[in-house]
């Protein structure tokens, strides 16, 4: 049995993880904080993963990224290689398709810290970046926990999108859960079944740590 | 040590204009006083600069922290404050010592004398230091925070009704602390409370705010002496305050003496040190007033003194007076039925019966 797709699916998961929290973090903090006018769009547009089917997603990034598009023909030329069909393109379809997994429970996390107790960091002579490090980063430990955890799942659950923009090649772009469908397709159920299994046993891990984690009652600012 | 905070700011509010023109003479502990939505809090923010959308200029000693015009907003924590909130805002992930640690490192005149063991003793939280803040009592908590604002060794410690969450008896317990930080430290304290008991207890100066007005700015003793003012008039805690000298101590029956100018009051109990400046504390309400020397009378406390002022106001039972007794000014509260029957009139010799006599020894200064 090629046991590639696990590799590269597991690969995926950590790079787009990785990615999200730096980037989600910014995002979820300018989400918890900001008065703008223009702040309920963007958390509409940061959901829109959540009801979107991948495939429209991965329809828009499929024009974006190949070659002919802008943003694909720049990374041809910096990297000489295309982003659509590679395991780059994957990555980036994964950040934009996870990125709600990350943001919303770091901004719930932000703000249950609370301005009050950013005002005492900021009375005890914290400057904002230390009063990040220092007081809201050990208070949202269990938010980050939750996204990190979430993102990762929901990666290796991605299915449509990879599809779209990163085909199905192996040993380069087939993830777990198209190596499943092209199993079934080709009726290969023996080896199917072992994939999902490990699947299905490895969602409700995860789905048990996230309800432990969120269950546990965690710091409370006094 | 004398530092002056001038305070020039307008701020809507709801309902009303907070519209101050206030200098500071900081040395002590500054009362900001006034019913809850008065301002005082607005105002109390303003100066560590914790809101936006203020105009005006603070400037403390010689460094100008906001001015709205010049578009000068020194951030909070670049500010010389000191800040104790309602709710002691303790950093819950560690334990007391870990709160007290995060404020010293960040302390930001590492000159002054501030010194960890003796905080630490000051507020007597010796035993505390390994507990984590969940675990602690509500007075405990404000100790703790107390503790952690003066590490950071300001020049200025602003409370924002630190007393609020507590009980009386913890209320009791908290007030000397805070009393004792000041003389100790010499960290001059803005403290702002809707109760008059904790200003007559703990301020030297008073500024009474009313509406995002400020109606009344002077010394803690002249403000309290003010008839025309229904945030002192009103108050159960309405009363004077002295500095006395204990003169005389009367081991059989257990009385001191205090002299207050040519005046002798007594007071039960020797424990009070000999020769010792004490602070005397006579509410309004248990001061009675007599024509004449009353005798058959089991009240210690009989002044002569002449009546400077009376406030008849005709919305209460209640009348309130001025009384002179030669080193300093009396507050006596009597029903307007007695001021009738008297016959009472600025002027007149009476003397005051005084029931209770409150001392607190704490306030040596």
């Amino acid at each position: 049995m090629d046991l590639s797709p696990v590799w590269i699916t597991l690969q995926l998961a950590a790079a787009t993880t990785l990615i999200l929290l730096l980037v989600g973090t910014p995002i979820a903090w300018w989400l918890a904080w900001s008065q703008a006018r223009v702040r309920p769009a963007v958390e509409a547009v940061v959901a829109l993963p959540l009801v979107l089917p991948p495939t429209v997603l991965g329809f828009y990034l499929l024009m974006l990224l190949s070659p002919q598009a802008w943003l694909g023909g720049w990374w041809l030329q910096v990297s000489g290689s295309a982003l659509t069909f590679s395991f780059a393109g994957l990555v980036v379809g994964s950040v934009l398709y996870s990125l709600p997994f990350t943001v919303q429970p770091l901004q719930s996390a932000f703000v249950n810290v609370g301005r009050e107790t950013l005002e005492m960091g900021a009375t005890l002579g914290a400057s904002p970046l230390d009063r990040f490090l220092h007081i809201v980063l050990p208070l949202s430990l269990r938010g980050y926990l939750v996204a990190a955890v979430l993102t990762f799942a929901h990666t290796v659950g991605e299915f449509g999108i990879v599809l779209m923009i990163g085909g199905n090649i192996p040993g380069k772009t087939q993830v777990l859960s198209i190596a499943i469908y092209e199993q079934v397709e080709t009726i290969q159920y023996a080896t199917a079944h072992v994939l999902s299994a490990g699947l299905l046993i490895f969602s409700f891990v995860v789905l048990l740590l996230v309800y432990t984690l969120n269950g546990r009652r965690g710091f409370r600012v006094s | 040590m004398m530092t002056t905070l001038a305070v020039q700011m307008a701020r809507s509010l709801s309902g009303f204009t907070l519209s101050l023109d206030v200098k500071f003479s900081l040395s002590g502990i500054t009362g900001i006083l006034g019913p809850s939505g008065a301002g005082k809090t607005t105002l109390l923010r303003a100066i560590a600069g914790l809101d936006a959308g203020q105009t005006g200029r603070i400037q403390f000693a010689d460094a100008l922290w906001f001015d709205s015009e010049q578009q000068v907003n020194l951030p909070t924590h670049k500010r010389a404050v000191g800040y104790v909130f309602q709710d002691a805002r303790l950093l819950p992930f560690t334990d007391v010592a870990g709160n007290l640690r995060f404020a010293e490192k960040r302390s930001r005149h590492r000159a002054r004398l501030i010194d960890w063991d003796d905080v630490v003793d000051t507020l007597d939280l010796g035993a505390l230091l390994k507990r984590m803040p969940q675990s602690l009592s509500g007075g405990e908590r404000q100790r703790v925070a107390l503790a952690r604002a003066l590490l950071t060794r300001p020049q200025l410690l602003l409370l924002d009704e630190p007393l609020s969450a507590n009980d009386i008896q913890r209320k009791k317990a908290l007030l000397p602390y805070i009393r004792k930080l000041s003389t100790h430290f010499s960290v001059p304290m803005i403290y702002v409370s809707h109760a008059l008991d904790e200003m007559v207890a703990l301020t030297d100066r008073l500024l009474v705010l009313r509406e995002g007005e400020s109606i009344a700015h002077d010394t803690t003793e002249a403000v309290l002496q003010r008839l025309d003012l229904r945030e002192v008039s009103a108050s159960r805690d309405a009363g004077a305050i002295f500095a006395a000298t204990v003169v005389a101590h009367d081991t059989a029956l257990q009385l001191s003496t205090l002299s207050l100018g040519a005046q002798h009051i007594f007071v039960p109990g020797l424990s009070l040190v000999m020769n010792a400046a004490v602070r005397l504390q006579i509410h309004s309400h248990d001061v009675a007033i007599a024509l004449a020397a009353p005798s058959g009378l089991s009240i210690r406390n009989v002044l002569p003194c002449r009546v400077v002022a009376i406030d008849a106001d005709h919305g209460s039972p209640f009348a309130e007076l001025l009384l002179d007794i030669g080193d300093g000014l009396l507050r006596s509260r009597i029903t307007r039925a007695s001021v009738l029957e008297l016959k009472l009139a600025v002027g007149d010799a009476v003397y005051a019966l005084i029931k209770t006599v409150l001392v607190d020894n704490t306030s040596a200064s």
